[in-house]
């Protein structure tokens, strides 16, 4: 077979959305929700590593990137939670089960969860920002014994849109994993702190030296939440982010996400930040 | 007096100040703890105490006739409170209400500023120091103004 022939078929099918059937939709706070989905094909397995991501397709509506929410143990489901706020994703909050869509990927790089072992893990997450990095908070605690600390620490608007709640509460009921939630607004019912979440990190209880921490955001929360590490003396290269640009093909052949040097779909979404440290904050990308 | 000002040493806003001066800060200060719901100050009183939180947790609360108390924020272990004591007209802005059990060192603010009035070498330190927490506190307020988390924010992938 001529080789570039069986290059270009190679490309075609990574581009082609296999069908998944939804097998439950969660409804995790008023404007987000979880799709467990499952293989119309082949084994009903799903591999991917923690921090990637998968292409949605809504047929006839569209397509759009959503990060993968699930265990990586867990192959027989596929997980996936995001919010209802563009065309696509308010017509996937209302799909039910039976209802299919089509998946592609899964596409881009992991969180350094081997590489983070005999460190302490912090993981930072801002509002549905908790989502992409559910994969390694699974990941890490089944391996428990082989990090130090582990800690997360999590900030979002409102006591209401606390997202996976009951299962921060379960994992917060283990003495091995610090946990501290903040929000930004909230009445007396809530008992919690009030604040952004960069106001947890001076006082956080980890070795910035041997920390690896973990960030998924805002960008500008992702930002001044570096800062805030920097300050505590975690180094560039210890500090992972999750970076959001317009993803379309999924395979650095677009161009859409392109971020500076690197395609955010390809070389992305994980990045350590002393990769981009160049690029991160420039108003132009 | 000597437990406190080991307390004192020992807390990040005084750590590294001069022994004479947390000797002079010793003197305007006690020992005081708060039960959960308990206030340490409300809206409109005099602001006689600065706070150095040593653990537990304050919330600082505005009421609104609409949605009642709204919390602003909270501060805790190793953070200080209040900086009414030092400006005119030496009156809380807001509520002060202890979430947790909350263990502090109050500061009398008219002692305080007495002492800072004689001792400008301390005055300035303690300035620059509070200085720093404004800043922060000032940032975190910007931040938590953007209203990031907000879902009109285009995401897609998040």
């Amino acid at each position: 077979m001529d080789p570039m022939v069986s290059h270009y078929e190679a490309i075609e099918l990574q581009m082609v959305p296999h069908p998944y059937k939804i097998h439950r939709v969660i409804k995790e706070t008023h404007d987000t929700f979880t799709l467990e989905l499952k293989s119309n094909t082949s084994n009903g397995k799903f591999a991917f590593r923690a921090g990637q991501f998968n292409m949605l397709y809504i047929f006839g509506v569209g397509e759009v990137p959503i990060s993968i929410s699930g265990d990586p143990n867990k192959m027989e489901t596929l997980v996936h939670t995001t919010r209802a706020v563009g065309t696509v994703t308010k017509k996937m909050a209302k799909l039910k089960k039976g209802d299919v869509i089509g998946v592609r990927g899964p596409y881009g790089t992991n969180w350094p969860v081997k590489a983070a072992i005999g460190n302490d893990v912090v993981i930072i997450a801002g509002g549905i920002g908790l989502a992409p990095l559910r994969p390694a908070i699974y990941q890490i605690i089944s391996q428990r014994k082989h990090y130090g600390k582990i800690i997360l620490l999590y900030g979002t608007r409102t006591p209401a849109d606390i997202l996976f709640r009951h299962e921060l509460e379960k994992l917060k009921s283990r003495l091995d994993v610090d946990i501290y939630v903040t929000v930004d607004r909230a009445t007396r019912e809530w008992n919690g702190n009030v604040g952004v979440v960069t106001t947890l990190i001076p006082r956080a209880p980890f070795d910035p030296i041997n920390t690896t921490a973990m960030i998924c955001g805002p960008e500008i929360m992702m930002r001044y939440t570096i800062g805030e590490l920097v300050k505590r003396g975690v180094s560039h290269e210890n500090i992972f982010v999750s970076m959001e640009r317009n993803m379309k093909c999924g395979i650095g052949f677009c161009g859409h996400c392109q971020y500076g040097t690197e395609f955010i779909c390809k070389d992305g979404p994980v990045f350590s930040y002393a990769q981009i440290k160049d690029l991160f904050g420039k108003r132009e990308l | 007096m000597d437990s406190l000002e080991r307390i004192l040493q020992e807390h990040p806003f005084v750590k590294n100040l001069s022994p004479e001066h947390i000797q002079l800060i010793v003197g305007c200060a006690k020992n005081v703890v708060f039960e959960p719901g308990q206030f340490l100050f409300k809206e409109d009183e005099e602001a006689s105490e600065f706070y150095i939180l040593r653990s537990g947790k304050v919330a600082l609360e505005i009421y609104t006739p609409e949605y009642g108390p709204i919390t602003i924020q909270t501060v805790g272990e190793g953070e200080v409170l209040g900086w009414s004591w030092l400006v005119p007209p030496y009156e809380w802005r807001f509520d002060g209400r202890a979430v947790e059990l909350t263990r502090a060192i109050a500061l009398d603010g008219k002692c305080l500023r007495g002492k800072c009035e004689q001792d400008p070498k301390l005055g300035y330190e303690l300035m620059k120091r509070l200085a720093s927490v404004f800043e922060g506190r000032l940032y975190a307020m910007r931040l938590q103004l953007l209203d990031i988390y907000n879902s009109k924010a285009p995401k897609q992938t998040k």
